[in-house]
């Protein structure tokens, strides 16, 4: 098991009363595309966020490369800088232009020099079809354009793996579709990638393993074709069946 | 009207704007820096300070300026605590002010989306890089227009300086009323000069609130 | 333990005369609250207008009163009146007409800010349930204002209470008259009194003001 990258075991996060996460064991190998998927509500979002400790836990383990991933701990700033992590929304930073959202991060927190840095977000943009867009502010653009940018700010810092917190949901549908080629070309180079969605053609595209979370355990962790195809629970029926409509009015000629 | 009056004593009333000025300004600068650290200590919900903070900042808002002012100037002394009006007038200035600046920085702060810093720490940076480079540049646009209404607010309070004896324009009016009963020329000049005083900042701070209310960034 | 002058309010009726000061000064603010709160709702609506006589009148009115200070507004009503007019009138009720004068501009400018920032299209949906535009405005938009309305009028309340304190210095007395006045009359037995009174006083105001912003501020957000 020496290939696994991310390693989460028996996760419990509670808000009061509340268990978000109960027992959620999970382990991410290098190179490999997870797609969390699950009803609103389930802790899907939680999960990633504590995966990159924004929550506190309250029981369990998180290691990222052999480290302890720990709310609040001393290094936490540089096992981030390890874990790329896009959001549903509003997360570039609306001071700053497109290029200048790129670079804080490998400038202020690498200590990286600006042109390096500057050169290499360009080609990165260049990448996603932005480049013309450097020098524009984040409410100049789409919110496709957004997402994208923001997945260049992630890269830019040469994360181990990254986590994607339903980055399409927020956007119009024709939008989606751009932000969703971004991940595949990436799933194509071989990143580690966590990935929550409610897409589940993509999902079905893109996964290695599928992750299907319920009430904050998990149900089923298989491939995709099973778990699309056959899923080995009635709740993952009753999830996927939301998927698929039926027609309302019987065809008149038959 | 008598303008010769007016003309005579325009030097006195001159020299009482400037002290007003300069207290009031003396008192906002301080007042500035301690509503700056009390708005970040309650963002970061610091343990402890932050409950003197709130504590500071309830006492400082549900009292009058007047009675802060006589508490500083005729209580602390009898506690070994020396002041003189100048003194009295800054230290009470600030206060008052650090509090309303702690507000008016905090709901700036407020204002920025808490996935502002959370993209801002998932990207590697630390809390106080966060803080400067991501969090502040925002809050602090955002919070403009309730900074620049305390600063009206904070130099109309100075208006009650005189109780401590210091001779501000409030004062000087007072004063010639007393002795020439010249009420009519008095009160015009402390009105004209509280205008001279008071208008260029109250203008200042609708421009800058129709900016900032616009503009945004990136237009 | 150095000597406090606290035992100096326990001594007689100090206490409660301090408490009758403070009296004057609330009873002043009261009343100007209870005369404000009428005439800004109306200055409110006035200000909506859009003749620009009305308009330019109003923002004059409204300017002047906030940006003066509200002791140079003070000087003026109970200097002047003397002065200029020849007129004898006391300090409390210039307080009341300044305060008044004062708490209705205040009041006109949050009333005309609730009434603009309804959004429009709240009157359209309004409209398009087929609601005539007086029962838009008895069952949508006035709720809607009032509720943004009652926290800022409490606010009010304190602001007045607090901004009341400066009668002192048109001679009327009020709690800081009162306490001078103790101090001055324990100057011999208890030397420090002014230590304990002014202590007093600003605590009087406190557990007087801070009540009242706690139910501002728990109102403002259920209702904001």
């Amino acid at each position: 098991m020496a290939d696994e990258l991310l390693t989460a075991e028996h996760l419990v996060k509670r808000f009061d009363d509340n268990t978000v996460l109960d027992d959620v064991s999970l382990s991410v190998k290098k190179g490999e595309v997870i797609v969390v998927v699950g009803p609103s509500g389930c802790g899907k979002s939680t999960l990633l966020r504590c995966l990159n400790a924004l929550e506190p836990i309250q029981g369990g383990k998180i290691t990222l490369d052999g480290e302890a991933v720990v709310y609040g701990s001393k290094n936490l700033a540089a096992i981030r800088q390890k874990i790329g992590m896009v959001f549903q929304s509003y997360d570039l930073f609306p001071h700053l232009s497109v290029l200048d959202n790129i670079l804080l991060a490998p400038v202020k927190a690498q200590k990286r020099k600006k042109d390096e840095a500057a050169a290499e977000a360009m080609k990165l943009l260049e990448r996603v079809g932005l480049a013309d867009k450097a020098k524009s502010f984040p409410r100049q653009l789409s919110g496709g354009q957004k997402q994208r940018v923001a997945i260049v700010r992630a890269l830019c810092m040469h994360p181990v793996m990254m986590l994607f917190d339903e980055v399409t949901a927020a956007l119009d549908p024709e939008m989606v579709r751009e932000v969703l080629d971004v991940m595949l070309n990436l799933a194509k180079q071989g990143m580690t990638m966590i990935i929550v969605t409610h897409e589940m053609q993509f999902a079905k595209a893109i996964a290695d393993r599928v992750v299907f979370l319920e009430n904050g355990e998990i149900i089923e962790d298989t491939d995709p074709n099973t778990f699309f195809e056959h899923p080995q629970t009635e709740r993952a029926k009753q999830f996927l069946n939301i998927f698929s409509f039926e027609r309302s009015k019987k065809d008149e000629k038959n | 009207m008598n303008w010769d009056f007016i003309w005579k004593y325009l030097p006195m009333y001159g020299e009482a704007a400037l002290l007003t000025v300069k207290i009031g300004l003396a008192g906002i600068g301080i007042a500035i820096p301690v509503g700056f650290f009390c708005a970040v200590i309650q963002y970061f919900k610091v343990a402890l300070l932050r409950r003197i903070v709130s504590v500071y900042i309830e006492i400082s808002r549900n009292t009058p300026l007047l009675i802060q002012l006589f508490f500083i100037y005729y209580a602390l002394p009898k506690i070994g605590i020396p002041t003189n009006p100048s003194v009295c007038g800054v230290a009470g200035l600030a206060f008052l002010g650090g509090s309303y600046m702690a507000e008016a920085f905090r709901s700036g702060l407020e204002a920025v989306e808490t996935v502002q810093m959370e993209s801002a720490l998932s990207l590697g940076l630390k809390r106080g890089q966060a803080l400067l480079y991501v969090i502040l540049p925002q809050a602090v646009s955002v919070s403009v227009p309730a900074f620049v209404a305390n600063i009206i607010f904070l130099l109309k309070e100075t208006s009650v300086f005189s109780a401590v004896s210091l001779m501000d324009l409030m004062f000087t009016a007072k004063d010639l009323i007393g002795q020439y009963y010249k009420t009519t020329e008095s009160l015009f000049m402390l009105v004209v000069f509280y205008m001279i005083i008071l208008l260029p900042v109250s203008i200042l701070g609708s421009v800058l609130e129709r900016r900032v209310r616009r503009a945004g960034f990136g237009s | 333990m150095p000597d406090l002058g606290l035992d100096v309010l326990f001594k007689g009726k100090n206490m409660l005369r301090l408490l009758g000061g403070l009296w004057t000064a609330v009873e002043i603010s009261l009343i100007a609250v209870a005369l404000s709160i009428p005439l800004g709702i109306l200055l409110g609506i006035i200000m909506t207008s859009k003749n620009p006589i009305v308009k330019a009148v109003t923002r004059i009115y409204l300017e002047f009163v906030r940006i003066m200070p509200q002791l140079v507004l003070l000087f003026i009503v109970f200097f002047g009146s003397t002065g200029a007019l020849g007129w004898n009138i006391s300090g409390e009720l210039a307080s009341v007409i300044v305060f008044t004068a004062w708490g209705t501009a205040e009041m006109g400018d949050l009333v005309r800010g609730a009434l603009i920032s309804i959004p429009k299209h709240q009157y359209e949906s309004a409209a398009a349930l087929s609601l005539t535009s007086a029962q838009t405005y008895i069952y949508v938009i006035i709720p809607q204002t009032v509720r943004r309305l009652i926290p800022l009028s409490i606010n009010l309340i304190t602001r007045m209470i607090k901004t009341t304190s400066l009668i002192l210095m048109i001679g009327v007395v009020e709690v800081l008259k009162v306490a001078q006045q103790i101090i001055e009359a324990n100057r011999m037995t208890s030397p420090n009194a002014a230590f304990g009174v002014y202590l007093a006083v600003l605590l009087i105001y406190f557990i007087l003001c801070w009540p009242i912003s706690l139910l501002a501020r728990r109102l403002e957000k259920k209702w904001g």
